[in-house]
């Protein structure tokens, strides 16, 4: 009994005009959580339930073993996030939630990439890498793999320049982030 | 000791004095601790009705209720009661039996992935990997489930781990860092909303089911008297201000009063105690309470400020909160005269609106009557379930709710069925007092295998039947929002509930006449046992007042 309760079609418009708040910047949420099973699927879910993207999410430990810190990047143009953090906090296994302000933050990102490199083109590929810090970590007679740590700006950057040698393959790890200065995350 | 016999210890320690149930093979172990264990068990005939039926004893009781089942089937079975407790807050713990750990993944018979189905559905849940952690996943279960903004929690139980040999000692502390809800309330923000009240020339005190989940009946009562603030409920809020009273406006919201709706439509302040501003209540919310600012009070602060913005947030709960409000508030002294206007317009509309119908001149029993009667015949003492429709919403508007606890229905999920199973789980929890459920004819055959719980173990409840022989609140927006095009919403005459009573091992009774109605009523309520009256009302009538869905208040018809 909760729809509207008329024959009249729903227009488009209608159902777009969606009331929630959206910050229009990209967030990166460093969520301090229990290790035990489940958390990840219970953070997760609380996006897929709201049709929410998360961009980038990554988990690792953490100084202390009980402990693992997921790193979540959503994008806050597309989506409101004040409710799904206060959701995020109410559960049982996160201890602590950041949203970490880009200024304030040192934030990176690894990638690989597979680039074809046949030959002539080597050596302008290998000068690339070279400007952005990369590091070739193999290479085969039709293929190199370079390896670029950087923020998610940098790493874009890259995938733009050796996009036309023939990429074939790019792996991103998702960010991981931290919070400058002497405090805690 | 087996875990399982643990298990029945850490109940037991819990204070738990009866759980609902049904068994198979994946806690087969933990029924056999039944047999020596020491605890009250209800055996229900399906898992659903055992589900509200925890949620029945909790709602009426305040205390955490209990629900097994087994393994896939019996843990889906569930799913609708644990959904409807997390829509109110309902203090649950279910306790699910799992396949083998060996099984897990493989699609073992009876498998499901419980913990998976469920996982938006409830406050928290355990996974057992250990046997030597069910003790404590057991007491962490039960506090997580009553504490801060109460709701289901979800225990499963691998079928071998709950047979393993343990170490068995009691728990005296539960350890979840990550779970502190905030009680208190923030002093500063009290004291601005008692300034904000004070200054107020249009208050409106707004409470809903949190207030009956954290106590704070007394405390609200008091607050609202501590000036000639103007009250209204939420329908899972009713009972936390005794009904009827001078400064009580009714029910708010779509089917609430219309001095209810008008006053928040016109409030220049509305003070939300454990209320949601959940779409019933705010109908469209770009036109809900114009002009009004907001004070929130909840205890969970993914609430405040989730659809309605609030000027004054205070995260708490109502007790601890309308104690410290009612000290700041006293302390200020300010004019009740200046709210002396405001009476006088809500007076107009309560006396120009009172909830109204036409009643019938002859023997028919028109539905808002059979409440009326029901009241009659309880003297108003009874505790009241119900179903989901126009006999609910009946039932809200006509039966008054002298204090908490008293009314008991699904209100978030809206569930076709809960009313009987929960008018056992309030039979089971509070034997000393008279329990009725307004079932609809639709909903209960939804539960109504539960009949055969209550002939069984003699739990005394009399549940009736509002019979329009439709389902009614569907068959009324089709009237009044699709040109009256009926589709499925006819059941007949089917079945003969009389026969269906006595084939259960209940008394049934039909009452036709309005005439004899409340005589008849307390004919039913002196016999001795279960009874299932099936009472003939009008066929097409209308709930009224009612704000159309997504529009705003003052567009109430009827
Ligand atoms: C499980 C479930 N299915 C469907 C609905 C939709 N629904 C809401 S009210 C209603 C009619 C209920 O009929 P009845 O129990 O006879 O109550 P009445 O409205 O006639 O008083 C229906 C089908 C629901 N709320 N719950
Ligand atoms: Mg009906």
């Amino acid at each position: 009994m909760g729809e509207p309760g008329t024959k009249e079609p729903l227009s488009l418009e209608e159902l777009e005009a969606s009331s929630n708040l959206r910050t229009g910047r990209k967030h990166v949420l460093s969520i301090l959580v229990e290790n035990k099973s489940g958390v990840l699927t219970r953070i997760a879910g609380l996006f897929a339930r709201r049709g929410f993207n998360i961009d980038t999410l990554t988990v690792g430990p953490t100084e202390d073993e009980q402990i693992s810190r997921v790193t979540l990047t959503v994008d806050g143009a597309l989506h409101p996030i004040d409710q799904v953090t206060k959701q995020l906090h109410k559960l049982i296994n996160v201890l602590k939630i950041r949203d970490l302000e880009p200024a304030d933050t040192v934030a990176r990102e690894l990638a690989l990439f597979k680039v074809a490199a046949d030959g002539v083109q080597r050596g302008e590929l290998m000068q690339i890498a070279e400007i952005f810090r990369g590091k070739v970590v193999d290479v085969t007679k039709r293929a190199v793999i370079i390896e670029v740590t950087g923020t998610t700006d940098k790493i874009e950057a890259f995938e733009n320049m050796v996009r036309p040698f023939g990429l074939i393959e790019m792996m991103r790890t998702g960010e991981i982030a931290i919070s400058r200065g002497r405090s805690e995350t | 000791m087996r875990a399982v016999d643990a298990l029945m210890e850490c109940l037991k320690a819990e204070g738990v004095d009866v759980v609902f149930g049904l068994p198979g093979g994946a806690n087969l172990p933990t029924y056999d601790a039944f047999v020596d264990g020491g605890i009250r068990h209800i055996l229900v005939r399906h898992e659903a009705g055992g589900g509200h039926a925890a949620e029945g004893y909790a709602k009426a009781t305040g205390k955490v209720g209990v629900a097994f089942a087994t393994s896939g089937p019996g843990a889906t079975n569930l799913m609708t009661p644990i959904t409807d407790a997390m829509m109110d807050s309902v203090p649950v713990v279910f306790i699910t039996g799992q396949v083998r750990t060996e099984l897990l993944g493989t699609d073992g018979f009876q498998e499901a992935d419980t913990i998976g189905i469920t996982m938006p559905v409830v406050k928290h849940s355990f996974m057992i990997q250990h046997p030597q952690e069910l003790p404590r996943a057991i007491h962490e279960a039960f506090h997580i489930a009553r504490t801060g903004r109460p709701g289901p929690v979800l225990v499963d139980i691998p079928q071998d781990l709950s047979r393993a040999e343990i170490d068995y000692e009691p728990v005296s502390d539960v350890r979840l860092p990550g779970y502190q809800p905030r009680l208190e309330g923030n002093q500063k923000q009290i004291r601005q909303a008692a300034k904000a009240l004070a200054a107020a020339q249009r208050p409106v005190i707004y409470a809903g089911g949190g207030v009956v989940n954290a106590n704070a009946s007394e405390e609200l009562t008091e607050f609202v008297r501590s000036d000639r603030f103007p009250v209204t409920c939420t329908l899972m809020g009713l009972g936390a201000y005794p009904a009827p009273d001078q400064q009580w406006l009714g029910m708010l919201g779509m089917h609430g009063t219309r001095a209810a709706n008008y006053a928040m439509d016109e409030a220049d302040l509305i003070c939300a105690v454990g209320a949601r501003f959940d779409d019933r209540i705010t109908g469209k919310l770009s036109e809900f309470a114009p002009r009004a600012k907001f004070i929130h009070i909840d205890v969970d602060p993914a609430e405040i400020s989730k659809n309605v913005p609030a000027h004054i947030p205070i995260v708490g709960d109502a007790k601890h909160v309308l104690a410290k409000l009612i000290v700041e508030y006293r302390a200020i002294g300010a004019d009740p005269a200046r709210l002396e206007a405001w009476w006088s317009r809500i007076d107009g509309w309560r006396q120009k609106y009172p909830l109204a119908y036409e009643d019938s001149a002859d023997a028919e029993i028109k539905p808002q009557y059979m409440v009326q009667a029901l009241f009659e015949a309880t003297g108003g003492e009874a505790i009241i379930t119900s179903d989901v429709g126009q006999h609910q919403m009946w039932a809200a508007q006509y039966y008054d709710f002298p204090e908490p606890r008293r009314w008991v229905n699904s209100g978030g999920l809206g569930t076709m069925g809960f009313g009987l199973p929960a008018a056992m789980g309030a039979a089971v929890g509070c034997p000393d007092r008279l329990v009725c459920c307004i079932a609809g004819d639709g909903s209960v055959q939804m539960n109504a295998q539960e009949l055969a719980t209550c002939a069984q173990n003699n739990i005394p409840i009399k549940v009736f039947i509002m019979n329009n022989g439709y389902l009614g609140m569907v068959r009324q927006w089709q009237e009044l929002f699709w040109d009256g095009r009926y589709s499925h919403v006819d059941m007949g005459e089917f079945p003969d509930f009389v026969k269906l009573a006595e084939a259960y091992g209940v008394t049934g009774m039909r009452l036709e006449d309005k005439r004899t109605l409340v005589d008849d009523m307390k004919r039913a309520i002196a016999i001795d046992g279960p009874v299932l009256v099936d009472v003939r009302v009008t066929r097409e009538e209308n709930t009224y007042p009612m704000i159309p869905a997504g529009q705003a208040a003052r567009e109430m018809v009827g």
